[in-house]
């Protein structure tokens, strides 16, 4: 399946990019994605995420064609 | 009627109320109260001076749950008109970060529905603060308790 992946703040700066598009096999969820992403490791808990522009969880599932974002706590207003 | 704004340049938020009370025309005479919250940049944080903050967000999601937010409220505290604006990229210590305002009949919904949005758009809405102190830039971790 196609994913569009978004990295923000300070995980953007961790990661070292902004976006990525990639095709990854055998997952469901967005925790399995963030293992394919960081070298197998699980998704941290000050990890926050979005699947499609909307807030998700880890177990949120993924479909093909999906925009996923990771991001840190929000810190507006 | 609803206006949900972000704006790369500072802005006047008196200015701002006053274009959105001229917008409401005749409909203003069906609210008795309205409430307004104006959030602006302190210089210092957490012990340090800081000289400019840089505020990042998600292009369309932040819009999006800002409505959402707006409409889940209005929905349950049964106001009327509602306006945010919102502050994007590099700010000045006193610049505007955000204007709330919401009209309603009587005081309550229009007061709670102030505070109910800007706490939820603290804990919702996908911006994130950078700020820069004589130490160098470092990213806000999380809001103060208010």
């Amino acid at each position: 399946m196609a994913i569009r992946i978004r990295y923000f703040a300070s995980l953007r700066e961790t990661m070292g990019r902004t976006a990525e598009d990639i095709n990854p096999e055998g997952i469901a969820t967005v925790a399995d994605l963030w293992k394919v992403l960081d070298e197998g490791r699980p998704l941290p808990d000050r990890v926050l995420c979005a699947v499609n522009q909307e807030h998700a969880t880890p177990s949120t599932e993924v479909h093909d064609g999906d925009e996923v974002a990771f991001f840190p706590p929000v810190t507006g207003g | 009627m609803e206006f949900i704004c972000l704006r790369d340049q500072p802005f006047d938020p008196y200015a701002e109320l006053s274009a959105f009370t001229a917008l409401l025309d005749t409909e203003r005479q069906n609210y008795g109260a309205e409430s307004h919250f104006i959030g602006t940049m302190r210089n210092f944080n957490e012990g340090d001076a800081v000289s400019t903050l840089w505020l990042e967000h998600y292009p369309g999601m932040t819009e999006h749950e800002i409505a959402r937010i707006v409409s889940e409220e209005r929905k349950q505290l049964n106001f009327g008109p509602a306006l945010v604006i919102h502050r994007i990229g590099k700010l000045a210590p006193g610049e505007p970060i955000v204007l709330i305002a919401v009209f309603s009949a009587h005081r309550r919904a229009a007061l709670d529905g102030t505070q109910r949005i800007i706490e939820r758009l603290k804990h919702e809405a996908p911006f994130w603060k950078k700020e820069h102190t004589p130490d160098g830039e470092r990213w806000v971790a999380s809001n103060t308790k208010g």
